[in-house]
């Protein structure tokens, strides 16, 4: 006999749990499929998460959110061989309940989300890959397994992430090219709380989050990022898998070299490295984006090439809270007309829009395409650098004026000044 | 031996009633060196391997002539877990016989209990047991159980094929296939290795999220004496267990032309008492 429900949900991360929780409230019978053995343990995510869409799902999600620290300390650095320029801001976080970011793991995040949509009566399974959607008269009807596995639903949710397998096999978008995935890295290093606190300047639940440009990523597209957990720091980098095969590079020698800099040794030393995990992080453009919709099939999260990375804030676990949202809220809609055809489930655009997902994704859509300019991940970081060099050396050789030192180093680099203003101008733009 | 071919097929599918154990993980299991036991404390636990190839001998017949399986077994409550793993793999429905008095037992009351389960389990076609457990070795329980239920029983089976009223199983002995076959119901002892059982589907396991799959059994539920059960009815006495030392080998190699080798080994196995003549 074959099961059935309303809804299936396959992927038991941010977006998927959040799409079958509210599912689950509308009273759809649910199903949220997991393909790891637990939620959150494939996932190597460690790091920042916007409470805005959280505050939405769950009024009282600061009872028992699994948060490591709330980021009250922001950092952006440049980074040569051996030399670091950075800007710090920090600000204490705003009022309870206020929208805030705070720093978690994903394999306790996840695990928690997943409970609570168990709560609102989603049926949680785990230890399943869900390898296909089952077809009948030319729309979906379900998900397979394997060859003689199926599970009838009237509507399947796609949360599977970034490889993005069942998207294409829905026909709504085409093979992933290299050039629209990056790899991230990430490593856990233990730290004890104090050394964390004496060395960020921080506070109990008090957290730091750093992005790193330049030498982090040795010049490659891409960039290194660190966060505090409670008691360990989390070290990695998102790095373009394209330049990664042109340059014949590892991405876990960049990793290495990036956690030997001087100025990440400052942050980590004496710590053990105690986990190190790989994943693909989506990086579309805006009009690669995937269909979002089709009969019985609405896409939400990474898998819809959710993501915004703008150069200094990277956002993804929000944009798939709020798309997990407003897919039940569709759903809900296309119930109310009759069916979940693809028309009806449209007012999913309306839904995402109201949270201002759509929007950001396109006021950022350029972002992708400015953070493609080599320049800024190789000359313009040790330009920086170079430049602070003259402003604070001081010894006795005769001081230039800043306006001078500027100059003098864009001709000993032969940087044309007209190519800096224009990548200054389209970075403006694009972020 | 009739020729079972031509029987007529089962009209209504096979009731077949799978006996499974939970065991620890072999790949994790270590001996204390003092109490010479089982460490079983946080090892994980599986269903007895050679009990899933025999669950998978049961789908597989289940494929082919329709019916049912059911699963059975005796235990703590943590065997929920396994026979939740077996209804997730393909089983209908699971018995658990579980009673604290039941503690202790070893073979003969373990096959007594499980009769009797399966006596109230009702009509059956099939009893499949694994041809051992990996914690414990005996291979008792299978031909235990046929004792007790007077009925023909076929051991060590890697293949099992039914025909009409009639079972065939094929048994794998030290110089080749003993082929056996017998009337229905019987009892079959399966082959560790014979197949390869499938994993948990998801139709499988969403049935165990519904639940109400696994029945709970008391051993007065069963009606069973408590002077035949756990440690009172056990007939066996560990009287000592210890560690088999393996000796030391001397590694004198004979380099000698092979008729002269060959003379001087025998002359030192005869000198150190190894042969006696």
């Amino acid at each position: 006999m074959v099961e059935r429900f309303d809804a299936i949900v396959v992927g038991a991360g941010p977006a998927g749990s959040a799409a079958a929780l509210v599912l689950a409230r509308k009273g759809f019978s649910t199903l949220l499929v997991e393909r790891g053995r637990a939620p959150g343990v494939k996932n190597m995510f460690g790091g920042r998460i916007y409470a805005w869409p959280l505050v939405e799902l769950l009024a009282d999600w600061e009872k028992d959110c699994p948060v490591e620290r709330f980021v009250t300390k922001e950092g952006i650095f440049f980074l040569t061989e051996d030399s670091c320029l950075g800007v710090t801001y920090e600000s204490p976080r705003p009022p309870e309940g206020g929208p805030a970011s705070f720093i978690a793991t994903r394999s306790k995040f996840d695990a928690w989300l997943a409970k609570k949509a168990e709560e609102a009566g989603a049926m949680l399974v785990t230890g399943i890959r869900v390898d296909g959607l089952w077809r009948e008269d030319g729309r979906v009807r379900g998900v397979t397994v394997g060859a003689d596995d199926r599970v009838a639903s009237e509507l399947v949710v796609i949360a599977e992430g970034a490889a993005m397998g069942l998207v294409r096999k829905a026909g709504l978008r085409g093979d992933l090219e290299p050039r629209e995935v990056s790899v991230g890295v990430k490593e856990t290093i233990e730290l004890p709380a104090e050394t964390i606190h004496e060395r960020f300047g921080l506070a109990e639940r008090e957290g730091a989050a750093y992005v790193y440009a330049g030498r982090a990523s040795l010049g490659l597209r891409g960039g290194g990022f660190l966060y505090t957990n409670k008691s360990s720091i989390s070290l990695g980098l998102v790095v373009s898998s394209e330049d990664l095969s042109l340059r014949r590079m590892e991405v876990q020698d960049l990793q290495t070299q990036f956690r030997m800099h001087p100025a990440i040794q400052r942050l980590t030393k004496g710590g053990k490295v105690v986990e190190y995990s790989a994943h693909l992080v989506p990086e579309l453009a805006w009009n690669m984006m995937p269909r979002l919709v089709a009969d019985g099939v609405i896409v939400v999260g990474d898998a819809a090439g959710f993501l915004i990375n703008n150069g200094y804030t990277f956002r993804g676990v929000d944009l798939a809270i709020a798309s997990g949202i407003a897919a039940a809220e569709a759903a809900e809609t296309a119930r109310a007309a009759g069916g979940m055809s693809a028309v009806n489930l449209s007012a999913y655009d309306r839904f995402l829009r109201s949270r201002n997902v759509l929007t950001d994704l396109e006021r950022f859509s350029r972002a992708p395409l400015y953070l493609k300019n080599t320049r800024l991940f190789d000359l313009y970081p040790r330009l920086l650098i170079e430049i602070a060099d003259r402003v604070y050396r001081v010894d006795g050789t005769g001081k230039e004026r800043l306006a001078e030192a500027v100059l003098e180093q864009l001709r000993a680099e032969d940087v044309p000044k007209l190519r800096l203003l224009r990548d200054l101008l389209a970075g403006a733009r694009s972020m | 031996m009739t020729d079972v071919s031509t029987e007529p097929p089962v009209r209504h599918g096979l009731r077949i009633i799978v006996c499974i154990k939970q065991v620890p993980k072999a790949q994790e299991l270590s001996v204390d060196p003092v109490t010479k036991t089982l460490k079983r404390v946080g090892v994980p636990s599986e269903i007895n391997p050679p009990d899933q190839n025999a669950l998978e001998m049961a789908f597989q017949l289940r494929e082919k002539h329709g019916g049912e399986v059911l699963v059975l077994s005796m235990g703590p409550t943590a065997f929920d877990e396994s026979l939740e793993r077996a209804i997730a793999m393909g089983a209908d429905r699971a018995y658990l016989v579980t009673d604290r008095a039941l503690g202790g037992s070893d073979t003969v009351p373990t096959a007594l209990t499980l009769s009797e389960a399966i006596h109230k389990i009702g009509a059956y076609d099939l009893i499949l047991c694994g041809e051992e457990t990996t914690d414990s070795s005996t291979g008792h329980v299978g031909p235990g159980i046929a004792g007790h239920l007077d009925l023909p029983q076929i051991t060590y089976c890697s293949r099992v094929e039914v025909h009409g009223t009639m079972v065939r199983g094929t048994r794998m002995v030290e110089d080749g296939d003993e082929v056996w076959e017998g009337p229905m119901p019987a009892v079959l002892t399966v082959n560790f290795g014979c197949n390869k059982p499938r994993q948990p589907n998801l139709t499988g396991k969403i049935r165990v999220k519904r639940g109400g799959l696994v029945t709970h059994w008391s051993a007065s539920d069963l009606g069973l004496d408590p002077a035949h059960i756990g440690l009172r009815g056990s007939p066996t006495i560990v009287a000592k267990v210890d560690t088999v030392q393996l000796p030391q080998r001397k590694g004198r190699i004979f380099q000698e032309e092979p008729a002269v080798a060959v003379s001087l080994l025998l002359e030192a196995l005869r000198k150190d008492g190894v042969i006696p003549w």
